[in-house]
């Protein structure tokens, strides 16, 4: 059988994703034999336009980036979506709650009023085309990376997980991050991170997106039992959850 | 003479989307442009009306690869606008964090972006037949600068443990020591990694333009991390007078935002930083340097893969010493409290490719009004610029095939993290 031809694509986002698949390190290596890697602009020079595999970073935030990824839908069998920007719109989104021509005003000044300088709407990958696959995250875990890659190799559906952080939390016997009154995310954020943050003794700030059903009510009595407000969640929410998902 | 017709639409093995253009007909140039095509991001507008203590977390998504460098400058401007000072340990722990990240990038750059070109291979997976010790040498030297990043920041990329005031979790003297060994034990590959670029350096293009290089500087120190705003031009600025250093404009040829000092353009990064602070880096990054015959007042920018290797050499070496110098010490728990009041802060690192200015202001609830980033890769696209006119015409002779590929090479030469310059930019070609 012939191995499958797979290219990854970037879009508006930092790159980092790209640079967890770099941090696999040897395993890059066992991975890459087990495909035939064709396009990857950042680290090849090396371009395609036939692939089985579309591996996309980043979220999409122009008309002709909206084209480019229906092309791209339209050459892959299977299409991933890798990291927050590319899973929900990530920290992006933080732009769709101002009005655009007020973003550009703010940024450019007297300049924001060129043509050239127009944006559109933050839109997550799956705003746009089907997605098959998403690594959650920001950045994404490599190593669920190499695990759903594994998967498709091998003809299986990768199982991603849906309960909150505070499960793989308590696995790790942290203290919990409201005992120190912060406004903690990880109830309601979908796990598979391994608590990575409040691991590091800093809160959750959801970064993974919701859990497909968040339980809201459980998280309110928790932020009154610590004498916390739903606005200070609220604000909280902001950062990786604009606009999506369940709101409070 | 020959016609010649660039055009490179997204050039590979760099950070983010760059496109090079170059037109000439019987040996005259017509048009020689470097463009900037990146998606736009629009940070400075985001952050406006979110908390102090949220701004590292968001604007370390600028860069993935430079992510504690935007962490770090962001969280020493917040604690510059609210007049918070931190402990020696929190600085020293920083700053070690600080030299994960230029390992990390430096050892990237040079192992995996650059090297393919000197040894005439479209990446680096086709090195790993041709030379595969050397490939799987630089994989552990790049595995172990993650480690430390990993200790120091609670993750590889997008750093969890800075925060105004502090560190969140600091690291136990236990793991410090664990982390001094793994780090002296990187000394010998390290110096493996150089020999074999050294093997090869010599399909380095050979060019040099007079250039001004700006970095940070500060007494008795090779500093990446504190200090004033340096020219090797000679004139000097406290960092929060860094907007007019970078004296940021828009020009009609290219949309993207340019810099320049005391002159048309000016370069920051590795190559800069020895220029401007040379007499003080390490014994070995010394050495490194002396292998090359990389020598102060250099002004080739291929050369900075050759400073790059220098300076992970003096990192290795300086965290080595840190270590120490926190063990005698001792290191434990800090606590950190921060009342918020209302202020402007400017603050100032130097990523690995080059020095970069965050400010921000925050109303007297610590509620971000606005503020104002200047990267790096900002500073250096005039001076790609400026490079390519006298590249082009110097090497115009040997046909479009090495013309591209030099061209291709000088941009990377700059490790050029396009995404980060883009942050705000939306930059369009017709």
């Amino acid at each position: 059988m012939a191995k499958p031809r797979v290219a990854i694509f970037d879009f508006a986002c930092c790159e980092g994703c790209q640079l967890q698949i770099v941090n696999l390190e040897e395993e890059i290596l066992d991975l890459i034999g087990g495909v035939d890697v064709v396009e990857w602009r950042e680290a090849m020079s090396e371009q395609s336009t036939e692939y089985d595999i579309a591996i996309i970073e980043g979220s999409i935030t122009r008309p002709e980036d909206e084209e480019k990824i229906k092309v791209i839908r339209e050459r892959a069998k299977i299409l991933i979506a890798i990291g927050a920007c590319a899973t929900t719109g990530g920290l992006n989104k933080l732009k769709n709650n101002f009005d655009l021509n007020e973003v550009r005003q703010c940024v450019y000044g007297e300049d924001g009023k060129m043509p050239h300088l127009s944006t559109a709407m933050t839109k997550a990958v799956d705003e746009v085309v089907k997605v098959d696959f998403k690594v959650h995250g920001c950045p994404m875990d490599n190593k669920e990376f190499a695990y759903i890659v594994r998967c498709l190799l091998m003809g299986k559906t990768p199982v991603i997980p849906d309960y909150p952080v505070c499960v793989e939390c308590k696995q790790k016997e942290n203290i919990c991050r409201w005992e120190y009154g912060e406004v903690c995310l990880g109830p309601i954020t979908r796990a598979g991170c391994g608590a990575k943050c409040p691991s590091a003794s800093y809160r959750c700030f959801g970064c993974r997106g919701y859990v497909d059903e968040p339980n809201v009510d459980a998280a309110k009595d928790v932020m009154s039992k610590y004498g916390l407000t739903v606005e200070d969640l609220r604000t909280r929410m902001v950062l990786f959850g604009s606009k999506q998902g369940p709101t409070i | 003479m020959s016609t010649i017709d660039i055009n490179v639409k997204h050039l590979t093995r760099v950070e983010g989307h760059g496109n090079i253009v170059v037109n000439a007909k019987e040996g005259k140039v017509e048009k020689v442009e470097w463009q900037v095509p990146e998606a736009p991001r629009f940070f400075e507008a985001m952050i406006r009306g979110r908390k102090y203590d949220d701004i590292q977390t968001i604007v370390s998504r600028i860069c993935g690869i430079c992510s504690i460098s935007h962490s770090l400058v962001a969280t020493k401007a917040v604690e510059d606008a609210l007049d918070i000072k931190v402990s020696e340990q929190t600085d020293m722990l920083r700053l070690l964090m600080h030299y994960s990240e230029q390992l990390q990038s430096h050892v990237l750059h040079v192992g995996y972006l650059v090297a393919p070109d000197l040894f005439g291979a479209p990446s680096v997976v086709p090195l790993v037949g041709v030379a595969p010790d050397a490939v799987k040498t630089i994989i552990g030297v790049h595995r172990v600068a993650n480690q430390m990043s990993e200790l120091l920041a609670g993750r590889v990329t997008h750093p969890i443990t800075l925060i105004p005031g502090g560190l969140s979790q600091v690291p136990t003297e236990k793991q410090l020591r664990e982390l001094q060994d793994l780090l002296k034990a990187q000394v010998a590959p390290l110096v493996a990694i150089v020999e074999v670029v050294l093997s090869v350096a010599a399909n380095l293009p050979a060019f040099e333009r007079d250039t001004e290089y700006v970095s940070l500087k500060k007494d008795g120190e090779y500093t990446f991390y504190h200090g004033d705003i340096a020219s090797t031009d000679g004139t000097t600025k406290p960092v929060s007078e860094w907007e007019s250093v970078a004296n940021e404009y828009v020009i009609e040829q290219s949309t993207a935002k340019w810099a320049k000092w005391n002159r048309d353009a000016y370069a920051v990064g590795a190559l800069a930083r020895f220029n401007n602070n040379a007499e003080l880096i390490s014994p070995l990054g010394k050495k490194v340097a002396d292998m090359f015959g990389l020598k102060k007042g250099c002004c080739s920018p291929f050369m900075n893969n050759v400073a790059q290797l220098a300076e992970a050499a003096h990192v290795v070496e300086h965290s080595i010493e840190l270590i120490d110098k926190l063990l005698t010490k001792g290191v434990k728990p800090e606590k950190v409290s921060v009342t918020p009041k209302a202020g402007k802060g400017h603050a100032a690192v130097e990523a690995p490719r080059g020095i970069l200015f965050h400010s921000y202001e925050f109303d007297k609830d610590g509620i971000c009004l606005g503020g104002n980033l200047c990267i790096p890769t900002n500073q250096n696209h005039a001076n790609i610029q400026k490079d390519f006119e006298k590249f082009v015409p110097q090497f115009m002779d040997q046909g479009e095939d090495v013309l591209r590929q030099g061209l291709e090479m000088l941009v990377r030469s700059y490790d050029p993290c396009i995404s980060c310059s883009t942050h705000y930019l939306d930059v369009k070609f017709v």
